[in-house]
């Protein structure tokens, strides 16, 4: 089996992003950079389908060099190859999608692993567009898999419960959390990753149909009301609740 | 002292390659998931925490400074150090566990064993599959390990060991013992050798596992030795080689303690900062009284200052370079950071620091072995000023 995991390099979770000086972008200073974390359990269900069925396992990030410590990551829990599509310019889903399926359409594969969504934008739409450009069927939220004889059963989180669907390989996949527990890469993962080859292509070129005008943060949150500290003040809540809040 | 050391030598970078980096993180992410949530229930009970070492040693934790082709991870003293102050940083006995393992018993025969010892031992060692303790203290010889008694007797393709050790970590739980003895009485320190001793030889015998004020999970127990017959190809080196060995396995050892130092005084100074920017009084954050933060800008330099002594230690063993010197102040200077840094977190947490709701609490239990433990404070003066004044 030929398993594709793409992975996404995004701000640290405990990073206090700051906007830059353009207005549009965060500012890069003093970031520190993870492998996005759903991408984790991409990566760990790559692992085990590979440690199930055979095969080979790839790893691939859009961006600039900078990614290539990601890739590494991925490298030192066991995926065996990586590939940096170099390209250090700004690009919407679309784009990036479109780049990852120019690569990925050379590669044959029979399983392409995303996480559910990077942790950055929070656009959750690249899976879904690189199985539209490759023809694929496409599961997003996924929960489980089981891979019986090239038929794919699937359960994925939906509002309130857990839904199963089936189909069949060659398929995209985004990962959620609750899939499975990543593994920490070993020492001896780590020191083997040194040696393993990261590949570097160009980026396909690929037109960008949406532009970030402005960013900016959320406005502080405002400091909390305190009513009174007993039982008398419970009318005054529910009123505030319901005409206030409007949550009653 | 040295005086033809250059600045490279003393200050190689100092920013953290991409390797450490990666084994931080995961050093990070194992103590926070895997022991963060357990450090209280073995800290009460005292029970070896077998469980996290076996999962430490297939992560590589227990072989971090061997090679490969001895199962080991294959990594220099720099990670070794990242790996021992993060796992102290939330639970120190277990970052003695680690140390004490690596870089005492496995590092002893690594350094001193000749190819075939290093093949039957090392690869059950780096891998965390046996636990390793090396025992030179005794009852009546603690600083002074020369004047040690037991004994180690020549007959026929044995010796056969007499005597007993004291404080030696992992004396109960622990598969393999490098042990010091005297081999020969009329010789003094050139008298004594090291031996690989299996402990379910029998003759090994576990006298009494200690009740301790702090480092609990991490077993020290004392054992001794009754007619205890050790096959004559377990001897480590010469015989007579023994303490010179043990002195030079210590200088790495020194290494670890100033890492394991590292982490609690780094450990004890997050939850201080924490603590002190969420505990009002007089109305605001204790962080914004100049006391609290005067107490926490002392922490952070002097911890700053320890963290480069016990890198630039690492740096230079990585080398191959004498660093008798910078291990021993190394080791002082960081546990004695240590001390001053977990007496401050306490006083920053006020009474909840004494509560064991706090991790300040253990902290200010656990850190005290570290100005005794491979060396007292006062035996470190001792080996910087003879190395300042040697000719
Ligand atoms: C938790 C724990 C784990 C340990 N693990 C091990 C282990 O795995 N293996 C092992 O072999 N040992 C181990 N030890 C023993 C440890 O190395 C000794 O406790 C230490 O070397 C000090 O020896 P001592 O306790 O006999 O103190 P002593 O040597 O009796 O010292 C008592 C005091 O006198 C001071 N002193 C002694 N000589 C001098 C001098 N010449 N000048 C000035 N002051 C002096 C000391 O600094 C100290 O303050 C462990 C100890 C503990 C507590």
């Amino acid at each position: 089996m030929k398993i594709v995991v793409c992975i996404n390099h995004v701000p640290d979770t405990e990073t206090k992003v700051k906007v830059g000086t353009d207005g549009k972008t965060i500012d890069k200073a003093g970031v520190n950079y993870m492998l996005n974390p759903y991408d984790e359990f991409a990566i760990e269900a790559a692992l085990q389908l590979k440690e199930k069925f055979g095969g080979e396992t790839l790893v691939m990030s859009l961006g600039g060099d900078a990614h290539k410590e990601t890739l590494r990551k991925a490298l030192a829990m066991g995926i065996e190859k990586a590939i940096l599509l170099k390209d250090d310019s700004i690009r919407d889903s679309y784009s990036i999608a479109k780049a990852l399926a120019e690569e990925i359409r050379t590669l044959s594969a029979d399983c392409i692993l995303f996480g559910k969504q990077s942790i950055d934008y929070y656009n959750e739409e690249i899976p879904g567009l690189v199985a539209e450009f490759l023809g694929l069927p496409s599961v997003s939220v996924v929960v489980r898999i089981n891979i019986n004889n090239g038929k794919v059963i699937c359960e994925r989180e939906i509002e309130g419960g857990h839904e199963v669907v089936e189909t069949k390989i060659p398929l995209v996949m985004a990962a959620q959390k609750g899939l499975n527990e990543p593994r920490y890469p070993s020492l001896k993962g780590i020191m083997a990753a040194k040696t393993k080859p990261i590949e570097e292509r160009q980026a396909a070129t690929a037109s960008s149909y949406v532009e970030v005008l402005t960013m900016h943060k959320p406005p502080p949150k405002q400091p909390g009301k305190i009513i009174g500290t007993d039982v008398n003040a419970v009318p005054e809540l529910i009123r505030l609740l319901r005409e206030e809040a409007k949550v009653l | 002292m040295n005086e033809q050391m250059t600045m490279e030598q003393v200050a190689p970078s100092f920013e953290f390659t991409e390797s450490m980096r990666m084994v931080l993180e995961v050093a990070r992410n194992f103590a926070e998931k895997e022991i963060k949530p357990v450090v209280m229930k073995y800290d009460e009970s005292q029970e070896f925490p077998l469980e996290i070492i076996k999962k430490l040693g297939e992560l590589g934790f227990m072989g971090v400074l061997f090679p490969e082709s001895y199962g080991g991870a294959g990594f220099g003293y720099l990670e070794y150090i990242t790996i021992i102050e993060e796992i102290s940083k939330v639970d120190p006995s277990i970052g003695l566990s680690i140390a004490a393992h690596n870089s005492l018993c496995t590092n002893h025969i690594y350094t001193f064993g000749n190819e075939e010892q290093k093949h039957k031992y090392l690869p059950d060692l780096t891998t965390g599959h046996k636990i390793g303790a090396w025992a030179l203290t005794e009852p009546t010889s603690g600083s002074d390990a020369g004047s040690m008694l037991t004994t180690a007797t020549s007959d026929g393709d044995y010796y056969i060991l007499n005597g007993s050790k004291n404080f030696i970590t992992h004396g109960s739980v622990g598969d393999i013992t490098v042990v010091m003895a005297r081999s020969n009485k009329s010789k003094a320190k050139k008298g004594i050798s090291a031996f690989i001793v299996e402990n379910k030889t029998p003759g090994f015998i576990i006298s009494k596992k200690e009740n301790k004020l702090g480092m609990r999970c991490c077993d020290t127990s004392a054992i001794a030795f009754d007619n205890c017959h050790i096959p004559k190809k377990n001897l480590l080196g010469d015989e007579g080689a023994g303490l010179a060995q043990a002195l030079t396995i210590l200088d790495g050892g020194r290494i670890s303690i100033a890492a394991l130092a590292l982490g609690i005084a780094q450990g004890a100074l997050n939850a201080s900062l924490k603590y002190a920017k969420e505990r009002k009084q007089f109305g605001k954050p204790i962080a914004e009284f100049q006391a609290i933060q005067w107490k926490l800008a002392d922490m952070a330099t002097q911890i700053e200052a320890a963290r480069l002594l016990t890198y630039r230690a690492g740096y230079l063993k990585n080398q191959g370079k004498e660093a008798v010197l910078e291990s021993s102040m190394a080791k002082y200077f960081a546990s004695e950071v240590a001390v001053r840094a977990t007496n401050e977190g306490v006083q920053i947490h006020g009474g909840y620091g004494f509560i064991k709701d706090f991790p300040v609490e253990k902290f200010y239990r656990d850190v005290k072995l570290v100005t005794i433990g491979e060396g007292t404070s006062e035996v470190q003066k001792m080996v910087i000023a003879r190395e300042l004044l040697e000719p």
